[in-house]
This record gives C-alpha cells, structure tokens and sequence, in this order.
C-alpha cells in the first residue's frame, strides 16, 4: 500500500465518501459485457446453484440447478451456460485488422473487438476458475456423456480466468477490484471484496455517510452477498425447504413445477440485487475518460482472444490441470513483466498513479528554466544531436549523476542526469542531456525538446520494450523438470481418474 | 474453586463456560496481543451472546448444506471400520497398512449439547485410558484407530474439553492426527484459507493429545507433528490424503496458552466491576467491554465473534483500515491525526516528524495531481 493510496482511504473516512485514486480508467470496459453473477452451493466443491447472465442491465437471464448435489443437474445448467456464453464469444469473431509482425515482413490478423465477462469480485472469477475445470475435460461420449458445448464452455472459462491472472488484462473484471483500482474506500481490504459495502462508499444513499451505507450493506438480510457464498441464513431458512419441496414432488407435474416456480423466486431475489450493483459499478467505470495506454493492453486482450479461437478451431486440446515446469516459468515470466509493465503505463497514463511513485523518490516534476536545443556532441566518430535542458525542481531528487530519465510527454526520449546542484530554497538544478524521439538529423523538429517554461515530469520509470526470458523448449527440458519422457500433458488424451467415471456419476447423490 | 476461577466465573456471569469447537480453539490463537479477548476466553465467556446484547450480533452462521455435506463425507471416508481411511493414511504416510488394524469410537453416546458432565468425565476417563493403553511402543505395533476422543486442554487455568471430529491413528510406532475436512482439493490444491485453519485446529489437537500421553508417563514425542488431512479429491467425494507440518502452528498455539494462563496478571489490571455477562444491562456492559484493551485489526472479523463490535469502537482509527494502511501512514494512530499531520495544521510530537514529512508531502502530491499538475 503506498502512502498516497493510504491517505486517500484516511480521506475516505473523515469525509465519508471514497475518494479517487486514479483520474483515468486504467481498463477496457466493453460497450457489451457479459456480466455473471453465480452463486454456489454451501459445502460443495464450486456445484453452481444459480446464475445471472447477460450482456445489458434489462437483458439478465436466471440459470437454476434445483438439486445441485445432482450431476446431471449441473452438466445441464454447464450446458445452458454454454448456450449464453459460445454465442456471445461468437458474435466478436466477425471483423478482423491486419497487424504487421516480424518487423513487417509478416502480417497477422486479429478480431477488432473482443468478448469481456464481468463478475462482482475474485470469488466470482475463482467460480469460474473452477467451473472451467470441472467441465473442460468432460467427454461428449463414453458412459456419462455431456452435451458436446460443455467441454467448449469450459476451454473458455478457463481462458479467461487465465486471463484474469494477467495484470493489465480487461477480459475478466472483478468489479471490487476494478472500482477499488480507481477510488479508495473508508474501509480494508477485505471488506473492499463486498460489491455491495464497496459501492456503499462510492455512491452511498442520501443521508447516509459510506460506512453507514458499507454496514448496512453487510447485513445479509437487507442486502444478500455477493456471491459465489450464499447467506446461510437464507440456505437455511429459505433454500432448503424449497429445495426439498422440489425434491418431494418427485413426479407430480404441477406441484414440481410449483416448486421450481418458488425455487427461482429465491434465487432471483438473492441475485438481482447484485446485478443492480454490478451495472451501476460499471457506469461509475464507464464515466472516467480512458488512460491512453489502454487501447494498447486491450489489444492484448484482443490478440489473445483470436489466439485461442483459433487454437479451438485447429482441434486444440484443453489446457493442461497443472502446468510443467517450463510452462509454470514461462507464464510466471510473462506475468512478471506485464505487472511491470503495468505499473509503468499506469503512472504514464495518470498524474495521481505517477505521485505515488514521486513520492517514492522514482519520480519528480520541475520548470525548464534554460534549454539548448541545438547542441552536438561532436567527440564520437560522428557528430550526434544532444539537446541539454535545465529543470529546476522543489521535489526531493533521489537519482545518482548518470541516471537515465524518461518523461511521459515524451516517452521515446531518454535524459541522462548530467548536473545536480542544490540552488536556493531548497530547489534541485537538474542538468539533463537528450536522445532518442528528435528523428535522425542534426536539428530538433519542434516540440521535441522541452521548452522553457514547460512542467516536466522526470522518472526512471521506462515504457520500453522488456525483454522475454529464454527458456528451453519442452523437448530440451531434462525429465526432473517436468521435460520428456513424461508425455506433455497439453496432449493428454486421455483424462486421469479424476474425471473418469468416479468424477462423472450422473446418478450419485450426496444427501 | 481457586481465586482465579472464582473471578472467571463471576466475569462470565451465571452461566457454565463454553465449550470450545473447532473454530472457537483455532480462533484462540487469533489476535494474541488483544487483552479484551483473551480476559473474555479465559473466563469461557458467552461472547456470541454479547456481541448480540451489546448490539453488535456475530454473524458466523453455518449452511446447513454445508454440515450435511461434513457428515456425509465424514461418513463415508470412516465407512468398514475405517478400513479406506487406514489405507489412505498409511499411503501417505509411506508406511505399510496390511495387517490387522482396530477401529475404536470413544465417543459412541453422549453427543449432546449442553453435554452430560457425567458422561463427559466418562468420556475423558476413556479417552485417557484407551489412548494411554495404546502409546505406540514399536514400529511394528498393529494399526489402531481412535475415533471421536474426548481430549482437554488446559486454558487459562481452566480445562477445556474438546471435541474433535477427529481420528487419533496409531501407526509406524507413532500417532498422528487424522482431520476429516470437507473442502475440496483441486488438481492438489486447496482454499489456502481453509487449509491454514484446519492446520492450526490440528495444532490443538497434537498438543491436547500429547500432554495426555505426557500426563500417563509417556513421550509427547510419540504424537507426530505431521497431521494428515482427509479431503474429497477434485469434485467428487473420493477422499484424498494430504500431510500438514503444524510444527509452527504449534509454537504460535504455545505462547498463546502460555499468555492465558498469566491471566492473573490480566485480572489484576481490569476493574473491580468488569463484567462479561451476558444478562448485564447493555450499557453497562459496553462500558465494562470497552474498559478492557482492545487491538482490533479487519481479520478479527473472521475470527472473533466481537468484531463488529470493536470494529465500531476504532472506526476513527488507522488500524481498522487495516495493518498495511496503518504503516503506510506511518503508524499514525487516529485517522484525524493524519490528516492534520497531512494538513500540516499541526506538527507532530517530536517522535513523528518523519511521518508528518511523508504525510504533508503525499497530501500535496495528491492534491497537485488531482488538480491536473503534468504527469
Ligand atoms: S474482535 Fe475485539 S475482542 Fe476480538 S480479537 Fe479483535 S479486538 Fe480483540
């Protein structure tokens, strides 16, 4: 937690209303989302009990498991899943734009829009999480057949819950995670993962302070939970009779459909509050102005999408249970250097985000108070154009003589601190010499090099480009890293006892 | 009755003190530098039934999907004289389980609540004798089985009967610690919260049966450490047996025991009039509850049924945004301590000028960057 973050929540209480955090939204947000929110049955392994689905606030669809210790029940409601979810992922697999790759020697295309799933917090993306990987490795034939969109459904889920791991990545949003990004609450981090307490102190009711509305928000019987976790005074008192009543009617037509009728009822009126707040979350979202580099991530996303889509298409395999050890160093790589990068397009897009990083001494803005535009550094074997610029700064400067800089107004040019000198009320006199983004002569086009008078931000933050690891192929791999001649698991045909018929008995029952 | 008991009493009030469940023994290790709490345990107080009278009811309601599920697993893995769960004890233990093996329920009647003291003692009487009669003696002792002992504890000078749903397994010249938990474990991985719960309830259980053993002359040595976990596998109901090193949960669990039963020292500082009982007139009894200190921190509201209660009671304070919010802000305690510091409206005591640097400079950062200040 940095310290600006910090008081911004010490802010939040006294006033009684969050505060921001951010003055940019640091995330895609689709112009048609599909929001999910699921709600599970207690002491079950992630057995979906109900669902809102739907990709606008008048357009949410209830699933029902009436028995959810039933595992016909639960493949069907996969299966009805599915039904909502693949034809949604489908409508974004029209239009594509070329994108040029290998230095242009190559071009690849990639769909111009991609699907993006919300759900109220990280419970909400662990369900899916979890979903995904009890439904992937579902076989279509065999003794317990399910319908062949489950296994599908399932490939995806699991996308995009690995999505979700990506730092940066827009296509899984946990809402309390994506409102707390943008605003500090009054309150800790474990209460910032209840939806409800959350928007409490983001929008509280007139007449109420943000933790009156957050406390208010806590008690399940105004306000049921968020879910996946139902309130178990409502399992107790409401759910459970009306499941046993459908149990009980058994074969009688009307008094089953009685009880679905009241069944559904419950459920609804456990969820539907949610889905207020998860679209009401999102317009909140939606009414900051985009940071510039999120078009950029949101590409990313893009890219992905297309990937998979395509990997579906060729007849790939579901992805693995656990990855090997090349794999889990790859990804655990990859993920390392997008929350970097992250970070640093974070601060670039966003005053408030870079503060906390000048506060930790990364970063400081200051006046240009002389500037020489034309320099050349004539002492190479050719002569190269090195602008020089004065900045004088009352921040604390916290970077060596040597240091390289870069500043977001002009992320493609570095500034090498050259002179440091203390001047009068406690002022810093930056020397900084220029390279990079003044094109190739010996003449700075304008507006390339600071000008005097401008407010310039300094930091040792850097946007480029990171360099991936090298890990060695699988085949390289020796056997105690999980390389050959253990078979890939990416490929394995055949799915382990885990979901063999032990996993897969329609007919088993708990109660 | 010893002084100290007599003073526990009365702070409880009339009633008899709790029993202690799972949850309620793990959550004895929660918070341990908070006074309030451990004055309130010690005595065995009814603190749901405060929390309630002052107002601020405790909301730890179990699903009763979720408790028909425990049983019907528990059930199951114990079905054939625990033949399966010798098995998978044995497998993971890396030890042989052929053999004959003997199943044992010490606690075949008396499930009641509130329990029968005499069946109880009864109980515990059995428990002691059965498992002291069972102290593993060679590597090639025949397995044996001990469902449902009754163990106690000492806490705070007063003995605690625990009940655990637990199986005390004998093998390989040791006894280990058998948890049967209904989360499930995925692909080998589990909640990590449950996980870390179920560990430290274990704690309690090795350490109960240990100075049993201790108490009859034996070695505690002979209770293993590694605690073997039971749990359904992936979604189905197959169990799966994993081990769980509590040998830290173990320590933790020590020094808070070791603290409670100083409670001398925590009676001799609270006033003459605190009380604890539950029947005593709300504001009268907010006033003695707040009379104790208290640290509450936002993890307390998973573990102590007073935890919106003191949540309340700090809502001005850094501490109840958490311990990482608190630091940040440089261990400034009250909220409009921070932002006068922040303001700079007030200087700080002499020991807070680093943290009063840090806060002005954040504020003014924050308020430039808000203003559009360059980025
Ligand atoms: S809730 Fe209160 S009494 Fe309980 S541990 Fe936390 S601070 Fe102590």
């Amino acid at each position: 937690m940095s310290t600006l973050r910090a008081l911004a929540k010490a802010q939040a209480l006294a006033a009684g209303v969050a505060q921001p955090v951010a003055t940019v939204r640091h995330l895609h947000l689709s112009d048609r989302p599909l929001v999910l929110v699921p709600l599970t049955m207690a002491g079950e392994a992630n057995a979906p009990l109900a669902a809102l689905v739907g990709d606008a606030p008048d357009a949410a669809r209830l699933l029902i498991v009436p028995q959810p210790r039933n595992r016909d029940q639960r493949f069907a409601f996969a299966a009805e899943l599915a039904g909502i979810v693949l034809p949604y992922l489908d409508s974004f697999r029209g239009d594509t734009e070329a994108v040029a790759v290998d230095r242009g020697r190559d071009v690849r295309h990639r769909y111009v829009d991609a699907p993006q799933l919300v759900v109220p917090n990280p419970g909400g993306v662990t369900f899916l999480r979890l979903f995904g990987r009890s439904t992937r490795f579902r076989r279509t034939d065999g003794d317990y057949p399910v319908h062949p969109a489950v296994p599908l459904l399932g490939r995806w889920l699991t996308f995009f819950a690995e999505r979700a791991e990506q730092p940066g990545s827009s296509a899984l949003l946990a809402l309390t995670d994506a409102l707390t990004l943008h605003w500090a609450t009054g309150q800790s981090a474990v209460e910032d993962q209840h939806l409800p307490a959350v928007l409490g102190w983001l929008d509280p009711p007139p007449g109420l302070t943000g933790a009156q509305a957050a406390a208010r928000a806590e008690d399940p019987a105004r306000c049921p939970p968020a879910g996946p976790a139902t309130d178990p005074e409502f399992d107790n008192r409401v759910l459970a009779p009306a499941i046993a009543a459908y149990a009980d009617a058994a074969d009688d037509e009307a008094a089953r459909w009685s009880a679905y009728a009241e069944l559904e009822l419950a459920l609804r009126g456990q969820l539907a509050p949610t889905w207020e707040l998860v679209w009401r979350g999102l317009g909140l979202l939606a009414a900051l102005p985009p940071g510039a580099r999120v078009a950029g991530r949101w590409a990313g996303d893009r890219d992905a999408f297309t990937g998979y889509a395509e990997h579906v298409d060729a007849g790939g395999g579901p992805q693995p249970r656990r990855d090997g050890a090349v794999a889990a160093a790859v990804r655990l790589h990859r993920l390392e250097r997008a929350a970097a990068s992250y970070a640093v397009q974070r601060a670039y897009d966003d005053p408030l985000v870079m503060a906390e990083h000048r506060l930790a001494g990364e970063a400081f803005v200051g006046d240009v108070t002389l500037t020489d535009p034309a320099r050349v550094d004539d002492t190479g074997k050719r002569p190269v154009l090195r602008p020089r610029i004065q900045v004088v700064t009352t921040e604390p400067v916290a970077v060596p003589v040597g240091a390289t800089l870069y500043s977001p107004a002009r992320p493609g040019q570095k500034a090498r601190v050259v002179f440091l000198t203390p001047a009068a009320d406690g002022k810093t006199e930056v020397v900084l010499e220029l390279s990079g983004g003044m094109g190739r002569g010996l003449t700075a086009p304008p507006g390339t090099v600071p000008e005097v008078g401008e407010r310039l931000c300094l930091t040792t933050l850097s946007d480029g480009f990171l360099p991936a690891g090298s890990f060695p192929t699988p085949e390289e791999t020796p056997w105690t890293h999980g390389g050959p001649p253990a078979a890939p698991v990416l490929s394995d045909p055949a799915p382990g006892p885990a979901v063999g018929p032990a996993d897969g008995d329609p007919a088993e029952e708990w109660a | 009755m010893t002084s100290t008991a007599r003073r526990l009493a009365e702070i409880r009030g009339g009633g008899a003190p709790r029993r202690h469940n799972a949850r309620t023994t793990a959550a004895l290790t929660g918070n341990p530098g908070c006074d309030r709490r451990a004055v309130l345990d010690s005595a065995g107080a009814d603190k749901p039934g405060l929390a309630e009278r002052v107002g601020f009811p405790a909301r730890f309601g179990q699903s009763r999907f979720a408790i028909t599920r425990g049983n019907a697993f528990e059930a199951l893995v114990k079905a054939d004289g625990g033949a399966e769960l010798l098995r998978l004890v044995a497998e993971r233990l890396g030890v042989d389980s052929t053999g004959p093996a003997t199943w044992t329920d010490l606690g075949a009647e008396d499930r009641g609540d509130p329990p029968d003291a005499t069946a109880q003692f009864g109980r515990a009487a059995r428990s002691r004798a059965a498992l002291a009669a069972a102290a593993p003696v060679g590597a090639d002792d025949p397995a044996a089985l001990f469902d449902h002992p009754l163990l106690g504890l000492d806490v705070a000078g007063q003995r605690v009967h625990l009940e655990p749903d637990l199986v005390a397994a004998r093998l390989a010249g040791r006894f280990h610690v058998v948890e049967i938990k209904s989360f499930p474990v995925i692909d080998g991985q589990a909640d990590p919260g449950k996980v870390a719960a179920a560990a430290i309830q274990s704690a309690v259980y090795v350490l109960a049966l240990r100075e049993l053993l201790a108490a009859e002359g034996h070695d505690a040595a002979l209770v293993s450490s590694d605690v073997v976990l039971v749990c359904p596998r992936d979604f189905a109901n197959r169990p799966v047996a994993s081990l769980v090193d509590v040998r830290k949960q173990l320590l933790v669990l020590r020094r808070q025991l070791d603290r409670m039963a100083r409670v001398d020292d925590l009676l001799a500082r609270l006033p003459a009039d605190f009380t604890a009982d539950p029947s005593t007139d709300p504001e009268r009894l907010r006033r003695s509850l707040t009379s104790v200190p208290a640290r509450y921190a936002p993890d307390c509201l998973a573990a102590c049924e007073l935890a919106y209660f003191c949540r309340h009671e700090t809502r001005a304070e850094t501490a109840a945004l958490g311990r990482p919010v608190r630091e940040a802000l440089g261990g400034v305690a009250t909220v409009a301590e921070v932002l006068a510091l922040a303001a700079g409206s007030d200087p700080g005591a002499p020991g807070q000028a680093e943290a009063a640097a840090l806060l002005r400079a954040a504020a003014r950062l924050r308020a430039d960057a808000l203003a559009g200040q360059p980025a």
